[in-house]
């Protein structure tokens, strides 16, 4: 029984492969790419706009909002990083319903470099808002013993990023395909529908822990400037 | 394993790339078109409040001149209301200065034709009575009127007062011509020399006479010397006719503007 698309290997050279994720990887950032492109191809700025036009954009606002409501108060800066989180997790998980299809979620290299993403991002983001030296000093705080366990803090958060969303993803793969050789035709529909509701709250928490992370790494600065001009 | 670090590192420039491919073609331009979309509905509320301040200013200009042309138009009316009121008053005045005007000739053309039908009818008396007179003359006597006439005058004076007769007695002595003796037609010489005898019988002198045709006098004679004058005519005895006949016709022009003054009154009304 195969847990993890990596293993569906198409072509192999060496230390280079071409497995399953990756192949559905790039079918979902085409569909995404494409999409995006041929909706936005005929964008009207009037007051008149196709449906496409209006989901895009209900959707784009709705990820602007809420990392805005996150406490993020310049949300088009992170919106490309953030943003694009969402939308490949949840392509990810709502593709389920294609048949033969295995999401790129469901393996833990591909939340594994996610997590690292958003990993580096934190502090990147971080030290673009404060600079390197506050940024550093964030983590000896309230005093410099919080130190090792902020690393290890950082560390631990990167790693429940990754096995949570790999977690939940390859489980509901697998109840599906446990239930198909068990009760084939009903119940799978059940569950299905149920991993399309638990993949794109594994999408939302995904975005919002990321969220999470870079306004706390971006805010202290802020709380700070914000005390400072109070005195 | 169920980590493949060609496939960890495979994914996040995978990730990478993705982000900027929707950076690229979903967020910059929904987030432009949204942008734009947000400023033109911005100018466009801009524009429509700009406008509808105008409209408002424009409105309360408009209402501004609206009264003040009421007001003018109510100031004018007020004014040729006036005006008409003056012009229909003096029209009245002159039409009715004109009606008294006309009234007034209409009087006076009355009066003329009462003038001239009195002496109309003075005239026709008087030869109608001569006619008469004469007519009941000749059939009378044999004597023509003329001769009547002559004897009547002869007689008148004969029997002159006192009073006369020394007035006209003074008259001819002063007199530097001829006594003029005025007939309205030519006397015999019967009645010539009989006027002649009376008057030097009268007077005891003999008088000068001089004998004149006047057809003015209707059928009468009429003797005048420096002033003094002894007449007679039918034209006396016309004029107790022609008073009467005068009374009657004032009596005839009062009546007349009583019903001439009741006319204009219905035509007012």
């Amino acid at each position: 029984m195969r847990l993890s698309p990596d293993e569906m290997i198409f072509w192999q050279y060496g230390f280079f492969k071409l497995n399953a994720t990756i192949v559905f990887t790039w079918g979902l950032m085409f569909v995404l790419a494409v999409g995006s492109k041929v909706i936005t191809r005929k964008f009207s700025t009037g007051m008149q706009r196709s449906h496409w036009q209006n989901l895009l954009e209900i959707i784009v606002t709705g990820i602007e909002q809420q990392i805005e409501e996150v406490g993020l108060s310049q949300p088009r800066k992170y919106i490309g990083f953030l943003g694009t989180l969402f939308l490949f997790v949840a392509a990810a998980s709502l593709s389920i319903v294609i048949p033969g299809y295995e999401p790129p979620t469901g393996s833990l290299s591909t939340t594994v470099a996610l997590a690292l993403c958003v990993f580096v991002a934190v502090p990147l983001f971080g030290i673009e808002e404060q600079g390197v030296g506050n940024y550093l000093k964030s983590y000896m705080k309230p005093t410099f013993i919080m130190l090792p366990f902020n690393i290890i803090s950082e560390l631990s958060r990167t790693l429940a990023l990754a096995v949570r969303l790999f977690g939940n993803m390859m489980s509901g793969a697998m109840i599906i395909g446990i239930l198909l050789t068990i009760t084939p035709f009903l119940f799978p529909i059940v569950m299905t529908m149920l991993g399309l509701l638990t993949g794109m709250v594994q999408a939302y928490i995904f975005f919002i822990l990321a969220t999470v992370y870079i306004a706390a790494a971006t805010r202290v600065r802020k709380r700070k400037l914000g005390t400072e001009a109070k005195q | 394993m169920l980590i493949d670090w060609f496939t960890v590192g495979a994914q996040a420039l995978n990730f990478l790339i993705l982000v900027w491919l929707m950076k690229r073609f979903l967020y910059q331009p929904i987030l432009t078109a949204i942008d734009k979309r947000e400023k033109r509905i911005a100018t466009e509320i801009a524009d429509a409040d700009k406008q509808k301040g105008e409209a408002q200013k424009e409105r309360d200009e408009f209402q501004h001149k609206n009264e003040e042309l009421d007001q003018q138009r109510a100031t004018l009316l007020s004014k040729a209301t006036d005006e008409a009121k003056a012009l229909r008053q003096r029209l009245f005045d002159e039409a009715r200065q004109d009606a008294d005007v006309m009234a007034a000739k209409r009087m006076e053309t009355l009066r003329n034709e009462e003038h001239d039908l009195q002496q109309a009818i003075s005239r026709r008396t008087q030869q109608e009575v001569f006619a008469i007179a004469r007519k009941a003359l000749t059939d009378l006597a044999t004597t023509s009127l003329e001769a009547r006439l002559g004897e009547v005058f002869t007689r008148r004076l004969r029997e002159m007062d006192d009073q006369a007769k020394a007035g006209l007695a003074e008259a001819l002595k002063t007199a530097t011509g001829p006594a003029l003796v005025r007939s309205a037609f030519d006397l015999p010489l019967e009645q010539r020399t009989s006027i002649q005898n009376a008057l030097n019988e009268t007077f005891s002198a003999e008088i000068l006479v001089q004998f004149e045709t006047a057809p003015e006098l209707i059928s009468g004679i009429e003797l005048t010397t420096h002033g003094q004058k002894v007449a007679w005519s039918i034209a006396d005895y016309l004029v107790s006719m022609e008073k009467g006949v005068q009374e009657l016709l004032q009596e005839k022009v009062k009546a007349e503007p009583k019903l001439e003054d009741a006319q204009p009154e219905t035509k007012n009304q």
